[in-house]
């Protein structure tokens, strides 16, 4: 397996604000690498410095055996880049579209159908349409589509899954890893942590800095602690009252239950009691599984001093 | 090339889709030069004409008579004296006053000559240029009566054009270069800097660059639609004013397109170094406009003569690229000069056209910083 | 039982021959939080914009905070907040100017102005921030703000769109903290949204599908009846029967 991107010390900085400190990874040939982190956190930034559009302060970068500053036209004619915002041209149709990306990269539409067939045959009933009339799951399909149609070696997507609906996102996953067959290689990111499950490998990135870079799996079974899940019917009361317990370590929402941590990795003695004199008295009490948000929620805390 | 050409569809495609485009491109040049044109080509029927009668004597009774009896013109009063001219131009009634000078008649049989004034009002140049021109065609035919019948062949009746308050007649002769060097900087500066930014915002240069499309591909696809579509322009333009409203190019049309070639080159050249420096529409918009548009009109000679301006803006004047267009324009369709007396503009035209595309290709970034 | 503060009964809307609403009919109910879900054209936007006055039905009885949709918008707006993805702050102004021009917008007098301002700043731990402008805010504190702006004026309902999009698992659950405690109050919290795990957070959840409501229960209930571990795989399974 040779290694498509090799990173090592990245660092950037926009005047004082640093976006990109001291960052390494290594992607693999057919691989999907997931950068997971919230707005703000430097995945644009990186990506653009993948796709040689921004140089770094410092640090180093290969893409496919390549150097970003020295070689990156030779390097362009590789990469498919789908930015943050679907760049389509809204008052092209469906087909003007793809078939302008295709004779920019000196190809047709006919030559690489077969790559992209999977993921244009849903939109193309509606190949006349114009982009900026398209829904987002189809405006992500087209964008995908344009991305591919060079064949390009490595797939860059910047948060393509932001603003479409949950459906379409399925079938957008789906799509990517139908993508290993040809041997593209796609790095991809996202906000969203129920995402990362359907990569190979992913990295966790807040501040500028990346707090994991492993399989889902690992980066999930690093959070060593025993986590319990109480629910009630009134979740603010139990998290004030959990937070008031001596014994609690962490304690937050997580879908309709609260997720807590307590000294010692067992629950507290008298635990309903002491929920009961809070005025709880519903709490139901169950051991979890962690999943790749507590691990998340984890490293945060302990890369950064906690406010609340 | 057929990555070029790709490109170069795609761009008429965009220019196409958007009536809004279309519409600056090719409305607003047909209704202003509408709107020019006809605000100033009304005929002349029934103008009011003052005489000022200093001789009395038979000629020039008769010359006046058939002045008068022409339809062209009525007679608005008769004036006693010089001092009385001003006062009855500036009521507004009477576009021109003609006057005989003394002992007329007598000065025409005694030294075959006599001198007849025409004081047109120059505020409403069209109608002034038009009044003199009237008169002093019935003057002429006056004067080739008299020849024929006089024994003296010699006599002749000399009118002399004068005009009060803006002796240069500023306007006619100045609508269509004028409005050819003021769509010609719009169209070609504001929409090229306009559909670079488009690409900017949507995000979809971010995309280009990272394709192999040169920076100079991608410049020159997105010029080469405004090129063709400013250079049609001109071409309707010229076809309009001259269908239209009789105005001819009294000079070589082959070298008029060709200046506006070079001047259309430059406008898109300043288009794309406007989109070098602006990373949104909107910016785009405003420099264009304010940057442009309004010197264009203000300081290029399009409205306000130079010659009466303070020196200051003569000399900021002096950068604006329209000041040498127009005056190249003006030469070839007005006087009819040839690029003899032109080079000098052809030549700071070329110059300013090099170095914007040289400053531009420099500054388009193959990067986003 | 709680007050219902949206009662929907029938809602109908057609466009033309489009039918984007089809009889729907649920109530939501005082300091609930009620997740509104659907695909992309189900049909959520058109029901938002009439529950929220901005369009009336073509049939149906549709009352929120007490107040006919279709014959007093005007009262419906006075009762309600909303607040989008894109936060609806204004970047060029301080946090101080931001809560004067809102509460301004609905009407509070200066005081409450001065008196709620105060309570918000110290609530949300906004003192040293006060003056500072909203663009040069982290993300985090900019969605706390907007919220918070949108329950100034105390509505009955506030409408989110998306409400943590995008933000960090810590700011997020701070965020929830700070809707869970709203609700406490008795404010209805109408959350609409593309993401599942968001809709997981919910008290109750109602999915459409083609212009109906198709699913509507506590998200605990629904994974139940659909035998599956999450709202995402509900929805799939609703949205596009037959598959998976």
């Amino acid at each position: 397996m040779s290694v498509v991107v090799q990173a090592s010390g990245l660092s950037k900085k926009f005047g004082q604000t640093a976006a990109l400190e001291d960052i390494s990874f290594s992607v693999n040939e057919s691989e999907i690498f997931g950068f997971i982190g919230p707005d703000g956190a430097g995945k644009t930034t990186l990506f653009r410095i993948i796709t040689t559009l921004l140089l770094p302060d410092s640090g180093e970068i290969k893409v496919l055996g390549l150097d970003g500053t020295r070689n990156f036209k030779e390097l362009r004619m590789e990469i498919g880049y789908m930015p943050g915002r679907f760049s389509l041209y809204q008052d092209l149709s469906v087909e003007e579209n793809l078939e302008f990306y295709a004779t920019v990269f000196g190809t047709t539409i006919e030559e690489n159908y077969y790559l992209i067939k999977d993921i244009y045959s849903h939109i193309e009933p509606f190949k006349k349409r114009l982009a900026g009339k398209l829904s987002g799951g189809m405006k992500q399909k087209l964008a995908l589509s344009c991305a591919l149609i060079h064949k390009p070696k490595l797939l860059v997507l910047d948060e393509p899954t932001t603003g479409v609906d949950a459906v379409s996102r399925s079938e957008f996953w789906d799509m990517l890893s139908r993508l290993r067959e040809y041997n593209i290689t796609v790095i991809v990111s996202t906000p969203y942590m129920d995402e990362a499950m359907r990569c190979d490998r992913i990295a966790l990135i807040q501040n500028g800095k990346l707090l994991a870079v492993d399989t889902p799996t690992v980066v999930k079974n690093e959070f060593r602690r025993k986590l319990f899940s109480i629910r009630s019917a009134e979740k603010h009361k139990l998290i004030i009252a959990l937070r008031s317990l001596d014994e609690t370590i962490s304690s937050f929402p997580f879908g309709e239950s609260v997720h807590v941590t307590f000294k010692n990795d067992r629950l507290p003695d008298n635990l309903d009691l002491s929920l009961r004199e809070r005025g709880i008295s519903d709490a139901s009490i169950t051991e979890t599984e962690s999943g790749i948000e507590d691990r998340f929620l984890e490293l945060i805390q302990t890369t950064e001093h906690q406010t609340a | 090339m057929k990555r070029f050409l790709g490109f170069v569809k795609k761009e008429f495609r965009h220019i196409f889709r958007d009536y809004r485009t279309l519409f600056i491109l090719f409305g607003i040049p047909v209704a202003e030069i509408l709107i020019f044109g006809y605000a100033i080509s009304m005929d002349i029927k029934n103008a009011g004409v003052a005489i000022l009668d200093l001789s009395h004597d038979e000629v020039t009774e008769k010359l006046s008579g058939k002045i008068l009896s022409s339809g062209f013109f009525k007679k608005s009063a008769d004036l006693l004296s010089y001092d009385e001219i001003d006062q009855v131009l500036k009521k507004g009634k009477t576009k021109a006053v003609i006057v005989f000078e003394e002992g007329f008649g007598k000065r025409l049989i005694r030294e075959g000559k006599a001198s007849l004034s025409i004081i047109a009002d120059g505020s409403e140049p069209n109608t002034a240029t038009l009044v003199t021109n009237y008169t002093t065609a019935i003057v002429n035919d006056f004067n080739i009566e008299i020849a024929g019948s006089a024994l003296n062949n010699a006599l002749k009746i000399v009118p002399e054009v004068r005009m009060f308050y803006n002796p240069e007649l500023k306007s006619y002769s100045m609508f269509v270069p004028g409005v050819i060097t003021l769509i010609l900087i719009l169209v070609s500066a504001l929409m090229t800097s306009v559909t670079i930014t488009r690409e900017k915002e949507f995000g979809t240069m971010e995309v280009l660059l990272v394709s192999p499309l040169k920076p100079v591909q991608i410049i020159l696809g997105k010029v080469t639609p405004y090129f063709i579509l400013s250079f049609i322009n001109v071409l309707v333009i010229l076809a309009m004013s001259w269908l239209v409203f009789g105005l001819p190019v009294k000079g070589s049309i082959i070298l008029l397109l060709a200046e506006s070639m070079l001047y259309i080159l430059m406008s898109l050249s300043l288009g794309i170094l406007i989109s070098t420096v602006s990373s949104t529409m909107q910016q785009a918009i405003f420099i264009s406009l304010v940057g442009l548009m309004l010197p264009t009109i203000l300081l290029s000679g399009f409205i306000f003569p130079i010659e009466n301006m303070p020196k200051v803006y003569d000399y900021l004047s002096l950068i604006m690229p329209p000041r040498y267009f127009i005056t190249i324009i003006k030469g070839i369709m007005i006087k009819g000069t040839g690029l003899l007396y032109i080079w000098k503009e052809t030549f700071v035209l070329i110059l300013m056209t090099t170095v914007f595309i040289g400053i531009s290709v420099r500054k388009f970034k193959v990067r986003l910083e | 039982m709680k007050e219902k503060v949206i009662e929907v009964e029938n809602l109908v809307k057609r466009f033309g021959h489009f039918t984007a609403n089809d009889r729907l009919s649920f109530d939501v109910y005082e300091g609930e939080i009620f997740g509104f879900l659907g695909a992309n054209g189900a049909g959520k936007t058109t029901a938002i914009r009439i529950l929220s006055g901005l369009s009336s039905p073509t049939s149906g009885k549709v009352k929120v905070a007490g107040f006919d949709a279709g014959t007093q918008a005007e009262m419906i707006k006075r009762n309600i907040g909303y607040m989008c993805q894109k936060f609806s702050l204004y970047e060029d102004l301080t946090v101080r100017e931001n809560i004067a021009l809102y509460g301004g917008i609905y009407g509070l007098s200066r005081s409450e102005i001065t008196e709620r301002t105060a309570q918000l700043l110290d609530r949300l731990r906004f003192r040293e921030y006060e003056n500072k402008l909203i663009s040069d805010l982290p993300l985090g504190l900019k969605q706390k703000l907007s919220f918070a702006v949108a329950v100034l004026h105390e509505p009955r309902i506030v409408f989110l769109d998306e409400p943590t999009g995008g933000v960090d698992p810590i700011t997020r659950r701070q965020f929830w903290e700070m809707i869970y405690e709203t609700a406490e109050r008795g404010i209805t919290i109408f959350v609409t949204t593309h993401y599942m795990d968001e809709a997981e957070y919910c008290d109750r959840i109602s999915i459409m599908n083609d212009g109906r409501i198709v699913a509507l229960d506590t998200p605990s209930n629904l994974k139940k009846q659909y035998n599956v571990s999450s709202v995402e795989e509900v929805f799939i399974k609703i949205a596009r029967p037959g598959v998976g």
